[in-house]
């Protein structure tokens, strides 16, 4: 595997709170190689937009603080670097869509005018060349009559367009890797499924890495090479897309994915749930914090954090009955 | 076939400011069953929550009947209409705006029973209680606000409202795309259970195409305002006619292993046209990938393709 462009180490991140300290991001690691689609699957809450936050030292602060750990990129540590630095990349070597091209975008300006900012921040060019430059990249996320749309305002466009213009800009300055924080949500189906396409062709195209974050494991399905799912601020199992969707290690990853309602499933037999509720962060225990949910829980589960148990060389899962019981096939 | 709920050419036109009309519903027509559930699936502007919201006599209809159980309750006005609501009563989308945040719970639930002069007071209040429990609530928890609940809890607070006036129908509009997956699967299986136990009848809205094949015995496919295609939840998914059908579960993202990394496998290119300008053929016809010349002036009727189901294509 090629040397990563992003690798994030022990990450964690408290956030002060009226019920006491919240650790939003708790020993948090993961790396994405060029061209590779890392998606962060999880309910609200578990910190995967914060995981995003960090990466672009965005975390409010106060009350939010990067309490240990790296994030190295390009051979830089990105939590110790001056806020002028982080400037200099964020936007750049790092874009970031996000999930409401409604109010990503700023309603005064046009399309064109916008993306020939983002160049124009990050490149020294006339404002000539980086109007051109706006208006090649809204051809290559495939809106019709580029030269035309440029001059719109963004909401003469419809959701999937503002969403491409998003990405036209995230693009403009040809970043190594591009965050995407639920980018589809806002949208329909058919239009997802455009979306995601494109995505999927740049990174090919251009060897962008990219993040996505989402709470769907159907988009993880379609477009991940890799996954790390998270809960209550821990990423609680990580490896090869494949195998952790067709040989879940952790029981929340095996709940989550049997509590889908899918098209091929009978549909007379109830829906597995996962019983209770996603714990607030202020009251988490000492040990596994998906505990009081489980199915397998016993009293050493109470007892400590379970460390991540190896499946495969590049598979595991943070659940000490794997280690104890079963390992599967 | 003995409907409790039936739609017939159900239309709800709104004028635009310049002029202009926006067909949101443009020619509905369909029957639910006592006991069943009908889902209508589609993208946002096709006209789904318009249609459950007519069905509900909160958007204005322009044409067409919608009889509940006989009562043609398109037709009723002022008092006779506040008379026929506790008989039809509503889910809606979001968790957290369609609930006062200022009253308690047990109040919210309460409402329609006083406002509609359901049973005597100290009964109310019992039922309330009773209705908690049904929707696996603690009746305890009646004295709480809105805000001290989550998503899922709080959608089962709107569901015992809806169930407070012993309704024959329900509407459900998106009832759980605000929730997370693990939460949706507790609220979903209520809602099947309670019609299991109950006998209610379901008008159930949604874009998830796995939700409503959990959900709906029956799954209408809107596009632009009209049913493209009718078919019962298994039909449908075995054998799609219509090709915006066909796109749509195509493009339903799914952990089914010939979609991995596929990229989404668009289909359909572009968006649905403008429902002011509706074009002169079948409205499918700009993002079609099969469309002939005859499905640019003339449009498809809903046509029977199979038994019990039809699709408004030329071609299906």
């Amino acid at each position: 595997m090629a040397e990563p462009v992003l690798d994030i180490r022990n990450l964690k991140v408290d956030f002060a709170t009226r019920n006491g300290i919240a650790h939003v991001l708790d020993d948090i690691s993961l790396t994405v190689a060029p061209g590779e689609l890392l998606g962060i699957v999880g309910e609200s809450g578990c910190g995967k937009s914060m995981t995003a936050l960090s990466i672009l030292g965005l975390i409010p602060s106060p009350p939010g603080r990067i309490v240990g750990g790296s994030i190295m990129f390009q051979g830089r540590d990105l939590t110790k670097l001056p806020q002028a630095e982080m400037r200099r990349i964020r936007g750049g070597d790092i874009a970031m869509i996000f999930q409401e091209p409604m109010t990503s975008l700023n309603p005064v300006f046009t399309c064109g005018e916008q993306i020939a900012e983002a160049v124009r921040l990050h490149q020294s060019v006339s404002p000539k060349a980086a109007r051109a430059r706006a208006v090649e990249m809204l051809r290559a996320v495939g809106i019709p009559e580029p030269e035309l749309r440029a001059n719109a305002y963004p909401h003469q466009l419809s959701g999937g367009m503002r969403q491409r213009v998003m990405i036209a800009m995230a693009l403009s300055c040809e970043p190594k890797l591009l965050i995407a924080d639920e980018p589809t949500t806002a949208l329909d189906v058919t239009v997802q499924a455009q979306i995601f396409g494109l995505l999927d062709e740049l990174r090919s195209r251009t060897g962008t890495a990219i993040i996505l974050i989402t709470h769907d494991m159907g988009a993880i399905a379609e477009m991940a090479d890799k996954v790390a799912v998270m809960y209550a601020g821990r990423v609680i199992e990580h490896g090869p897309a494949d195998a952790v969707l067709d040989n879940p290690g952790h029981p929340y990853t095996r709940g989550l994915l049997a509590s889908i309602p899918r098209i091929d499933a009978d549909p007379d037999a109830d829906l597995p749930e996962i019983p209770g509720i996603v714990p607030a962060l202020t009251d988490l225990g000492r040990g596994c914090a998906f505990e009081p949910r489980c199915p397998l829980a016993t009293a050493a589960c109470r007892a400590a954090q379970p460390p991540h148990v190896a499946m495969s060389a590049d598979h595991s899962a943070a659940c000490i009955h794997l280690e104890a019981s079963e390992v599967p096939a | 076939m003995n409907a409790l709920l039936s739609v017939r050419d159900l239309k709800v036109h709104f004028p635009t400011g310049n002029g202009g009309t926006v067909h949101a519903v443009d020619g509905v027509s369909f029957d639910i069953p006592r006991g069943r559930t009908l889902g209508i699936v589609g993208e946002s502007g096709s006209g789904k929550t318009t249609t459950a919201l007519a069905v509900m006599r909160l958007a204005p209809i322009t044409a067409g009947q919608v009889d509940l159980d006989g009562t043609p309750i398109s037709r009723l006005e002022g008092e006779e209409l506040r008379k026929a609501r506790p008989r039809f009563q509503m889910v809606f989308q979001d968790p957290f705006s369609s609930l006062n945040p200022r009253d308690r719970v047990g109040r919210i639930i309460r409402q329609p029973m006083d406002l509609l002069g359901l049973g005597d007071p100290a009964g109310r209040d019992r039922r309330v209680e009773d209705l908690l429990q049904q929707v696996g609530l603690r009746p305890e928890l009646k004295s709480l606000y809105p805000h001290q609940f989550s998503g899922g809890q709080r959608q089962r607070i709107g569901l015992a409202r809806a169930l407070a006036t012993q309704p024959d129908l329900i509407v459900f509009d998106e009832p759980v795309s605000a929730l997370d997956v693990a939460v949706q699967a507790q609220v979903l299986n209520l809602i099947r259970r309670l019609q299991r136990e109950t006998g209610l009848t379901y008008l159930f809205i949604s874009h998830d195409l796995g939700v409503v094949r959990h959900v709906c015995d029956e799954i209408a496919v809107m596009y632009l305002g009209q049913i493209v295609e009718k078919a019962s939840a298994a039909d449908l998914f075995a054998t799609p006619r219509h090709p915006y059908t066909q796109a749509l579960i195509a493009a339903a993202p799914s952990l089914l292993p010939e979609h991995r990394r596929r990229g989404g496998g668009a289909k359909l290119q572009g968006d649905p046209p403008s429902p002011v300008n509706l074009p002169k053929g079948c409205r499918f016809v700009s993002r079609c990938p099969i469309a002939v010349d005859r499905c640019r002036s003339v449009p498809p009727d809903l046509r029977q393709v199979n038994v019990g189901q039809a699709a408004a294509c030329h071609l299906a």
